[in-house]
Protein backbone atom coordinates (compact mmCIF):
# COMPACT_ATOMS: atom_id res chain seq x y z
CA UNK A 1 0.00 0.00 0.00
CA UNK A 2 0.89 3.45 -0.58
CA UNK A 3 0.49 5.55 1.96
CA UNK A 4 -0.28 9.96 0.26
CA UNK A 5 3.12 11.91 0.73
CA UNK A 6 2.83 14.80 -1.31
CA UNK A 7 3.91 14.49 -4.65
CA UNK A 8 2.60 10.45 -4.62
CA UNK A 9 -0.74 8.99 -4.93
CA UNK A 10 -3.41 10.52 -3.93
CA UNK A 11 -5.09 8.69 -0.44
CA UNK A 12 -9.04 9.69 -0.98
CA UNK A 13 -11.01 10.36 2.24
CA UNK A 14 -13.16 8.92 3.60
CA UNK A 15 -11.03 6.03 3.47
CA UNK A 16 -13.01 2.52 1.90
CA UNK A 17 -13.88 0.28 4.69
CA UNK A 18 -13.70 -3.65 3.33
CA UNK A 19 -16.03 -5.16 6.17
CA UNK A 20 -19.17 -3.77 7.88
CA UNK A 21 -17.47 -4.05 10.71
CA UNK A 22 -14.21 -3.48 10.19
CA UNK A 23 -11.86 -0.38 10.38
CA UNK A 24 -9.95 0.54 6.77
CA UNK A 25 -6.72 -1.49 6.78
CA UNK A 26 -5.21 1.67 6.43
CA UNK A 27 -5.67 2.87 10.05
CA UNK A 28 -3.02 0.56 11.35
CA UNK A 29 -0.40 1.64 8.88
CA UNK A 30 -1.22 5.42 9.04
CA UNK A 31 -0.90 5.27 12.88
CA UNK A 32 2.34 3.89 12.55
CA UNK A 33 3.86 4.86 9.56
CA UNK A 34 1.49 8.52 8.59
CA UNK A 35 0.21 9.37 11.74
CA UNK A 36 -0.25 12.92 9.89
CA UNK A 37 -1.56 11.98 6.00
CA UNK A 38 -2.14 14.30 3.58
CA UNK A 39 -6.04 12.98 2.03
CA UNK A 40 -8.31 14.15 -0.92
CA UNK A 41 -11.42 15.36 0.84
CA UNK A 42 -14.72 14.84 -1.72
CA UNK A 43 -14.44 18.20 -2.27
CA UNK A 44 -11.32 18.02 -3.91
CA UNK A 45 -9.61 20.23 -1.42
CA UNK A 46 -6.94 18.39 1.14
CA UNK A 47 -6.50 18.13 4.99
CA UNK A 48 -4.33 16.05 6.74
CA UNK A 49 -5.58 13.21 8.58
CA UNK A 50 -5.07 12.43 12.30
CA UNK A 51 -5.46 9.07 12.94
CA UNK A 52 -2.98 8.65 16.38
CA UNK A 53 -4.42 9.02 20.27
CA UNK A 54 -2.31 11.53 21.52
CA UNK A 55 -2.72 14.09 17.97
CA UNK A 56 -6.52 13.53 18.15
CA UNK A 57 -7.18 14.12 21.86
CA UNK A 58 -4.33 17.26 21.26
CA UNK A 59 -6.25 19.10 18.61
CA UNK A 60 -9.64 18.23 19.79
CA UNK A 61 -8.88 19.78 23.26
CA UNK A 62 -7.60 22.73 21.76
CA UNK A 63 -9.69 25.51 22.42
CA UNK A 64 -8.05 27.66 19.52
CA UNK A 65 -9.02 25.37 16.51
CA UNK A 66 -12.42 25.92 15.48
CA UNK A 67 -14.23 23.59 13.39
CA UNK A 68 -14.17 24.61 9.52
CA UNK A 69 -16.83 26.25 8.04
CA UNK A 70 -17.57 29.86 6.92
CA UNK A 71 -14.75 29.84 4.08
CA UNK A 72 -12.22 29.18 7.02
CA UNK A 73 -10.40 26.12 6.04
CA UNK A 74 -10.96 23.52 3.74
CA UNK A 75 -14.66 22.52 2.63
CA UNK A 76 -15.47 18.93 2.94
CA UNK A 77 -17.77 18.48 0.04
CA UNK A 78 -19.19 20.16 -2.54
CA UNK A 79 -23.37 19.52 -1.56
CA UNK A 80 -23.86 21.60 1.21
CA UNK A 81 -24.76 19.46 4.71
CA UNK A 82 -24.20 20.18 8.06
CA UNK A 83 -20.53 21.19 7.61
CA UNK A 84 -20.75 24.19 5.08
CA UNK A 85 -24.63 24.29 7.08
CA UNK A 86 -25.61 28.28 7.44
CA UNK A 87 -28.01 28.14 10.03
CA UNK A 88 -25.39 26.24 12.78
CA UNK A 89 -23.29 30.08 12.11
CA UNK A 90 -25.77 31.54 14.24
CA UNK A 91 -24.92 29.90 16.92
CA UNK A 92 -21.63 31.24 18.77
CA UNK A 93 -19.04 28.44 17.19
CA UNK A 94 -16.18 29.25 19.76
CA UNK A 95 -15.06 31.52 22.62
CA UNK A 96 -16.96 33.22 25.85
CA UNK A 97 -19.70 33.11 23.82
CA UNK A 98 -19.97 29.82 22.69
CA UNK A 99 -19.42 28.80 26.76
CA UNK A 100 -22.48 31.17 27.56
CA UNK A 101 -24.74 29.38 24.87
CA UNK A 102 -23.22 26.19 25.99
CA UNK A 103 -23.72 26.08 29.56
CA UNK A 104 -27.41 27.68 28.99
CA UNK A 105 -28.13 24.14 26.89
CA UNK A 106 -26.50 22.02 29.47
CA UNK A 107 -28.70 22.12 32.10
CA UNK A 108 -30.96 19.73 29.75
CA UNK A 109 -28.26 17.18 29.25
CA UNK A 110 -26.93 16.86 32.76
CA UNK A 111 -26.47 13.39 34.16
CA UNK A 112 -29.45 13.72 36.63
CA UNK A 113 -31.82 15.06 33.86
CA UNK A 114 -31.13 12.10 32.00
CA UNK A 115 -31.58 9.86 34.81
CA UNK A 116 -34.76 11.63 35.33
CA UNK A 117 -35.24 10.24 31.71
CA UNK A 118 -34.14 7.16 31.91
CA UNK A 119 -38.09 5.83 32.41
CA UNK A 120 -40.01 7.60 29.59
CA UNK A 121 -36.70 6.51 27.21
CA UNK A 122 -37.36 2.79 28.43
CA UNK A 123 -40.91 3.02 27.78
CA UNK A 124 -39.87 4.47 24.05
CA UNK A 125 -38.11 1.48 23.82
CA UNK A 126 -40.41 -1.16 25.39
CA UNK A 127 -43.30 0.22 22.84
CA UNK A 128 -41.12 0.19 20.05
CA UNK A 129 -39.93 -3.34 20.42
CA UNK A 130 -43.93 -4.23 21.07
CA UNK A 131 -44.49 -2.56 17.49
CA UNK A 132 -41.55 -5.01 15.84
CA UNK A 133 -42.45 -7.92 17.69
CA UNK A 134 -46.27 -7.44 16.53
CA UNK A 135 -44.56 -7.31 12.71
CA UNK A 136 -42.88 -10.98 13.19
CA UNK A 137 -39.32 -12.27 12.68
CA UNK A 138 -37.01 -10.94 10.90
CA UNK A 139 -37.42 -7.58 11.69
CA UNK A 140 -35.10 -4.95 10.89
CA UNK A 141 -33.49 -3.42 14.03
CA UNK A 142 -32.37 0.37 12.72
CA UNK A 143 -36.10 0.80 11.00
CA UNK A 144 -37.56 -0.56 14.01
CA UNK A 145 -36.00 0.26 16.67
CA UNK A 146 -32.20 2.49 16.62
CA UNK A 147 -33.70 5.06 13.70
CA UNK A 148 -37.29 6.26 15.73
CA UNK A 149 -35.66 6.18 19.45
CA UNK A 150 -33.35 8.69 19.83
CA UNK A 151 -35.80 11.22 17.30
CA UNK A 152 -38.69 10.42 19.83
CA UNK A 153 -36.29 11.26 22.29
CA UNK A 154 -35.39 14.63 20.95
CA UNK A 155 -38.46 15.64 19.56
CA UNK A 156 -40.27 15.07 23.48
CA UNK A 157 -37.27 16.97 24.37
CA UNK A 158 -37.73 19.85 21.95
CA UNK A 159 -41.75 19.94 22.23
CA UNK A 160 -41.95 18.83 18.38
CA UNK A 161 -45.60 16.31 18.43
CA UNK A 162 -45.40 12.77 18.12
CA UNK A 163 -46.78 13.16 14.56
CA UNK A 164 -43.64 14.95 13.46
CA UNK A 165 -41.38 12.39 14.15
CA UNK A 166 -41.19 11.38 10.62
CA UNK A 167 -40.30 14.70 9.10
CA UNK A 168 -37.33 14.83 11.43
CA UNK A 169 -35.27 11.84 10.37
CA UNK A 170 -35.42 13.05 6.84
CA UNK A 171 -34.42 15.99 7.44
CA UNK A 172 -31.64 15.51 9.59
CA UNK A 173 -31.09 12.50 7.04
CA UNK A 174 -30.63 14.89 4.40
CA UNK A 175 -28.53 17.55 6.99
CA UNK A 176 -26.02 14.93 7.58
CA UNK A 177 -25.71 12.97 4.37
CA UNK A 178 -22.28 14.57 2.01
CA UNK A 179 -23.47 12.13 -1.49
CA UNK A 180 -26.53 10.54 -1.08
CA UNK A 181 -28.85 13.80 -1.60
CA UNK A 182 -27.80 15.90 -4.31
CA UNK A 183 -27.51 19.62 -3.33
CA UNK A 184 -30.69 20.59 -3.92
CA UNK A 185 -32.34 17.80 -2.23
CA UNK A 186 -30.22 19.39 0.76
CA UNK A 187 -31.67 23.03 0.44
CA UNK A 188 -35.19 22.12 -0.42
CA UNK A 189 -34.56 20.45 3.05
CA UNK A 190 -33.22 23.07 5.23
CA UNK A 191 -35.32 25.49 4.36
CA UNK A 192 -38.16 23.06 5.00
CA UNK A 193 -36.90 22.60 8.58
CA UNK A 194 -35.86 26.04 8.97
CA UNK A 195 -39.82 27.23 8.90
CA UNK A 196 -40.64 24.36 10.65
CA UNK A 197 -38.39 25.51 13.34
CA UNK A 198 -39.25 29.06 12.82
CA UNK A 199 -43.04 28.35 13.11
CA UNK A 200 -42.14 26.34 16.44
CA UNK A 201 -40.10 28.86 18.27
CA UNK A 202 -42.92 31.38 17.87
CA UNK A 203 -45.33 28.89 18.75
CA UNK A 204 -43.39 28.10 22.03
CA UNK A 205 -43.05 31.91 22.98
CA UNK A 206 -46.77 32.25 22.81
CA UNK A 207 -47.32 29.33 24.16
CA UNK A 208 -44.09 27.77 26.35
CA UNK A 209 -44.39 24.04 27.10
CA UNK A 210 -42.38 22.07 29.04
CA UNK A 211 -39.48 21.54 27.06
CA UNK A 212 -36.17 23.00 26.42
CA UNK A 213 -36.99 25.61 23.53
CA UNK A 214 -40.03 26.69 25.93
CA UNK A 215 -37.44 27.50 28.61
CA UNK A 216 -34.71 28.53 26.36
CA UNK A 217 -37.14 31.68 25.31
CA UNK A 218 -37.05 33.39 28.95
CA UNK A 219 -33.87 32.04 30.23
CA UNK A 220 -31.28 34.70 29.69
CA UNK A 221 -27.68 33.64 29.25
CA UNK A 222 -24.81 34.76 31.84
CA UNK A 223 -24.73 37.81 30.71
CA UNK A 224 -28.31 38.58 30.83
CA UNK A 225 -28.92 38.26 27.63
CA UNK A 226 -31.84 36.42 25.72
CA UNK A 227 -31.63 33.94 22.47
CA UNK A 228 -32.86 35.06 19.51
CA UNK A 229 -35.37 33.26 17.43
CA UNK A 230 -32.21 33.07 15.01
CA UNK A 231 -30.17 31.23 17.91
CA UNK A 232 -32.99 29.29 19.21
CA UNK A 233 -33.46 27.13 15.61
CA UNK A 234 -30.10 27.04 15.28
CA UNK A 235 -30.00 24.98 18.56
CA UNK A 236 -33.09 22.90 17.98
CA UNK A 237 -31.12 22.42 14.43
CA UNK A 238 -28.02 21.47 16.36
CA UNK A 239 -29.52 19.15 18.59
CA UNK A 240 -31.48 16.89 16.02
CA UNK A 241 -28.31 17.17 13.93
CA UNK A 242 -26.50 16.00 16.54
CA UNK A 243 -28.62 13.91 18.52
CA UNK A 244 -30.39 11.86 16.03
CA UNK A 245 -28.52 9.85 13.66
CA UNK A 246 -25.17 9.57 15.39
CA UNK A 247 -27.34 7.68 18.17
CA UNK A 248 -29.86 5.87 16.02
CA UNK A 249 -27.02 4.11 13.83
CA UNK A 250 -24.92 4.07 17.06
CA UNK A 251 -27.89 1.38 18.66
CA UNK A 252 -27.58 -1.02 15.23
CA UNK A 253 -23.57 -0.70 15.01
CA UNK A 254 -23.48 -1.77 18.84
CA UNK A 255 -26.10 -4.90 18.64
CA UNK A 256 -24.47 -5.27 15.43
CA UNK A 257 -20.63 -5.70 17.02
CA UNK A 258 -22.59 -7.50 19.94
CA UNK A 259 -24.50 -10.07 17.81
CA UNK A 260 -21.51 -10.65 15.19
CA UNK A 261 -19.72 -12.50 17.84
CA UNK A 262 -22.52 -14.08 19.72
CA UNK A 263 -20.42 -14.93 23.01
CA UNK A 264 -20.20 -10.92 23.40
CA UNK A 265 -24.06 -11.06 23.62
CA UNK A 266 -23.93 -13.47 25.73
CA UNK A 267 -21.54 -12.58 28.22
CA UNK A 268 -24.01 -9.52 28.39
CA UNK A 269 -27.24 -12.02 29.39
CA UNK A 270 -25.04 -14.00 32.09
CA UNK A 271 -23.95 -10.17 33.41
CA UNK A 272 -26.16 -7.30 32.55
CA UNK A 273 -24.34 -5.29 35.16
CA UNK A 274 -21.71 -4.95 31.90
CA UNK A 275 -23.89 -3.08 29.95
CA UNK A 276 -22.19 0.32 30.61
CA UNK A 277 -18.77 -0.77 30.36
CA UNK A 278 -20.27 -2.64 27.05
CA UNK A 279 -21.84 0.87 25.77
CA UNK A 280 -18.53 2.64 26.18
CA UNK A 281 -16.61 -0.23 24.43
CA UNK A 282 -19.15 -0.20 21.88
CA UNK A 283 -18.51 3.43 21.22
CA UNK A 284 -14.30 3.05 21.08
CA UNK A 285 -14.39 0.06 19.01
CA UNK A 286 -16.71 1.19 15.89
CA UNK A 287 -15.07 0.82 12.64
CA UNK A 288 -17.60 2.76 11.20
CA UNK A 289 -17.81 5.94 12.69
CA UNK A 290 -18.08 8.76 10.44
CA UNK A 291 -15.80 10.84 8.79
CA UNK A 292 -14.48 11.81 12.16
CA UNK A 293 -13.96 16.11 12.88
CA UNK A 294 -12.49 18.63 10.74
CA UNK A 295 -10.58 21.77 12.37
CA UNK A 296 -9.05 24.60 11.20
CA UNK A 297 -5.52 25.10 13.17
CA UNK A 298 -5.50 28.71 13.06
CA UNK A 299 -2.16 29.14 15.17
CA UNK A 300 1.16 26.87 14.74
CA UNK A 301 1.23 24.04 16.93
CA UNK A 302 3.55 21.19 18.22
CA UNK A 303 1.61 17.35 18.03
CA UNK A 304 3.45 14.26 19.46
CA UNK A 305 4.17 13.58 15.54
CA UNK A 306 4.66 16.59 13.69
CA UNK A 307 4.39 20.22 13.78
CA UNK A 308 1.42 21.89 11.61
CA UNK A 309 1.76 25.31 10.21
CA UNK A 310 -1.57 27.95 10.89
CA UNK A 311 -3.90 27.86 7.80
CA UNK A 312 -4.23 23.54 7.96
CA UNK A 313 -7.15 21.94 7.78
CA UNK A 314 -7.03 18.76 10.29
CA UNK A 315 -9.28 15.94 10.16
CA UNK A 316 -9.52 14.22 13.28
CA UNK A 317 -10.22 10.47 12.69
CA UNK A 318 -11.69 9.31 16.31
CA UNK A 319 -12.09 5.91 15.08
CA UNK A 320 -8.61 5.42 14.11
CA UNK A 321 -7.43 7.03 17.36
CA UNK A 322 -9.60 4.90 19.20
CA UNK A 323 -7.83 1.75 18.37
CA UNK A 324 -4.24 3.19 19.22
CA UNK A 325 -2.42 0.45 20.98
CA UNK A 326 -0.44 3.30 22.33
CA UNK A 327 -3.72 4.46 24.21
CA UNK A 328 -5.32 1.12 24.64
CA UNK A 329 -4.31 -2.40 25.72
CA UNK A 330 -5.44 -5.17 23.57
CA UNK A 331 -6.55 -2.01 21.44
CA UNK A 332 -7.96 -4.13 18.45
CA UNK A 333 -9.75 -6.65 20.84
CA UNK A 334 -13.35 -5.96 21.98
CA UNK A 335 -13.50 -6.11 25.61
CA UNK A 336 -16.83 -5.66 27.02
CA UNK A 337 -14.83 -5.04 30.75
CA UNK A 338 -12.59 -2.44 29.41
CA UNK A 339 -11.92 0.10 32.24
CA UNK A 340 -11.24 3.01 32.40
CA UNK A 341 -11.85 3.34 28.58
CA UNK A 342 -11.42 6.86 27.54
CA UNK A 343 -12.19 6.91 23.58
CA UNK A 344 -12.54 10.00 22.08
CA UNK A 345 -16.10 9.09 20.54
CA UNK A 346 -17.75 12.20 22.09
CA UNK A 347 -14.33 14.21 21.21
CA UNK A 348 -12.60 16.11 23.74
CA UNK A 349 -12.60 19.21 25.43
CA UNK A 350 -14.70 22.37 25.74
CA UNK A 351 -16.24 21.16 22.30
CA UNK A 352 -16.61 17.62 23.72
CA UNK A 353 -20.48 16.10 22.98
CA UNK A 354 -22.86 18.00 24.76
CA UNK A 355 -25.63 15.22 24.45
CA UNK A 356 -23.12 12.45 25.38
CA UNK A 357 -24.80 11.86 28.96
CA UNK A 358 -28.27 11.13 26.79
CA UNK A 359 -26.31 9.27 24.21
CA UNK A 360 -24.96 6.68 27.18
CA UNK A 361 -28.48 6.73 28.45
CA UNK A 362 -30.47 5.69 25.36
CA UNK A 363 -27.51 3.32 24.29
CA UNK A 364 -28.00 1.80 27.79
CA UNK A 365 -31.60 1.53 27.90
CA UNK A 366 -31.60 0.68 24.37
CA UNK A 367 -29.11 -2.80 25.11
CA UNK A 368 -31.03 -2.86 28.61
CA UNK A 369 -34.34 -3.73 27.10
CA UNK A 370 -33.14 -5.95 24.48
CA UNK A 371 -31.10 -8.04 26.89
CA UNK A 372 -34.49 -8.61 28.83
CA UNK A 373 -37.64 -8.61 26.34
CA UNK A 374 -35.18 -10.79 23.60
CA UNK A 375 -32.21 -12.60 24.96
CA UNK A 376 -32.33 -14.96 21.84
CA UNK A 377 -31.60 -11.78 19.47
CA UNK A 378 -29.35 -13.09 16.49
CA UNK A 379 -28.44 -11.57 13.42
CA UNK A 380 -31.00 -12.77 10.19
CA UNK A 381 -27.86 -12.43 7.97
CA UNK A 382 -24.18 -13.26 8.37
CA UNK A 383 -22.35 -10.69 9.32
CA UNK A 384 -20.51 -9.85 6.19
CA UNK A 385 -23.85 -9.34 4.06
CA UNK A 386 -24.09 -6.06 6.61
CA UNK A 387 -23.99 -2.98 4.54
CA UNK A 388 -22.69 0.61 5.77
CA UNK A 389 -24.02 3.21 4.73
CA UNK A 390 -22.49 5.08 2.63
CA UNK A 391 -21.72 9.35 2.31
CA UNK A 392 -22.86 9.94 5.93
CA UNK A 393 -21.03 12.48 8.28
CA UNK A 394 -22.00 9.96 10.53
CA UNK A 395 -21.50 6.05 9.69
CA UNK A 396 -23.58 3.26 9.93
CA UNK A 397 -24.78 0.11 8.79
CA UNK A 398 -28.16 -0.05 5.98
CA UNK A 399 -30.27 -2.21 7.90
CA UNK A 400 -29.57 -4.29 10.71
CA UNK A 401 -31.97 -7.25 10.31
CA UNK A 402 -32.51 -9.77 13.25
CA UNK A 403 -34.25 -12.66 14.70
CA UNK A 404 -35.69 -13.59 18.68
CA UNK B 1 -7.55 10.26 48.54
CA UNK B 2 -7.98 14.15 47.78
CA UNK B 3 -10.08 14.74 44.81
CA UNK B 4 -9.85 18.84 43.30
CA UNK B 5 -12.04 20.19 40.44
CA UNK B 6 -11.29 22.50 38.04
CA UNK B 7 -14.82 24.17 37.02
CA UNK B 8 -13.35 26.42 34.30
CA UNK B 9 -12.16 23.13 32.57
CA UNK B 10 -15.16 21.46 33.26
CA UNK B 11 -17.48 20.59 29.97
CA UNK B 12 -20.72 19.40 31.59
CA UNK B 13 -20.29 15.71 30.55
CA UNK B 14 -21.62 14.02 33.02
CA UNK B 15 -19.38 10.66 33.49
CA UNK B 16 -18.33 11.97 36.86
CA UNK B 17 -21.67 11.75 38.33
CA UNK B 18 -22.95 8.58 36.03
CA UNK B 19 -19.52 6.81 37.49
CA UNK B 20 -19.45 8.13 41.47
CA UNK B 21 -23.02 10.23 42.17
CA UNK B 22 -21.78 10.49 45.70
CA UNK B 23 -18.70 12.16 44.86
CA UNK B 24 -19.41 14.53 42.28
CA UNK B 25 -23.06 16.10 41.09
CA UNK B 26 -23.69 19.01 38.13
CA UNK B 27 -25.25 22.75 38.97
CA UNK B 28 -28.38 22.57 38.20
CA UNK B 29 -28.10 25.71 36.19
CA UNK B 30 -24.87 25.34 33.68
CA UNK B 31 -24.18 20.89 34.43
CA UNK B 32 -21.03 22.08 35.84
CA UNK B 33 -18.89 20.13 37.80
CA UNK B 34 -19.82 20.32 41.92
CA UNK B 35 -17.63 18.31 44.49
CA UNK B 36 -19.34 16.97 46.90
CA UNK B 37 -16.86 15.00 48.95
CA UNK B 38 -12.95 15.85 48.48
CA UNK B 39 -11.65 13.33 50.60
CA UNK B 40 -13.98 10.70 49.72
CA UNK B 41 -14.21 6.92 51.51
CA UNK B 42 -12.23 3.73 50.13
CA UNK B 43 -15.61 2.46 48.72
CA UNK B 44 -16.03 5.46 45.75
CA UNK B 45 -12.11 5.42 45.08
CA UNK B 46 -12.01 2.79 42.22
CA UNK B 47 -15.24 5.22 40.79
CA UNK B 48 -13.67 8.17 41.00
CA UNK B 49 -9.96 7.35 39.49
CA UNK B 50 -11.93 6.13 36.63
CA UNK B 51 -14.31 9.57 36.57
CA UNK B 52 -10.78 11.31 36.74
CA UNK B 53 -9.46 8.84 33.37
CA UNK B 54 -12.57 9.30 31.61
CA UNK B 55 -13.34 13.18 32.03
CA UNK B 56 -12.98 14.79 28.43
CA UNK B 57 -11.85 18.07 29.64
CA UNK B 58 -9.41 16.53 32.26
CA UNK B 59 -11.04 18.72 35.25
CA UNK B 60 -10.70 15.98 37.77
CA UNK B 61 -7.37 15.49 39.71
CA UNK B 62 -6.70 12.59 42.10
CA UNK B 63 -3.99 13.12 44.73
CA UNK B 64 -3.67 9.49 46.01
CA UNK B 65 -1.30 10.10 48.78
CA UNK B 66 -2.74 12.82 50.96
Amino acid sequence: MTLSEPGTDELHYPLPAPDPLDPPKEWAELRDRCPVATVTLPSGDHAQLLTRYDDVKQVLSDPRFPRVGGGQGARISDSGGVFDSDMASALPQSGPAHQQWRRLVMRWFTAKRMAALRPRIEAMADSLIDEMLAHGQPADLKAALGFPLPVWVICTMLGVPDSDRDRFSYWSDTLLNLTRYGRDEIVAAQTEFLGYMQAHVQAKRAQPGDDLLSELTTEPTADGTLLTDAQLVGTGQGLLVAGHETTANMISKMVAMLLADRRRWEQLLADPSLVRTAVEESLRFDANPGIGMPRYIAEDVALGSAALPAGTTVMCSMGAANRDARAFDGAEEMDLTRSPNPHLSFGSGPHSCLGQALARTELQVTLEVLLRRLPGLDLAVPVEELQRVEGLAVGGLRELPVRW
Amino acid sequence: MKVTVDEDRCCGAGQCVMLAPDVFDQREDDGIVVLLEAEPDAAHHTAVREAADVCPAAAITVHEDS
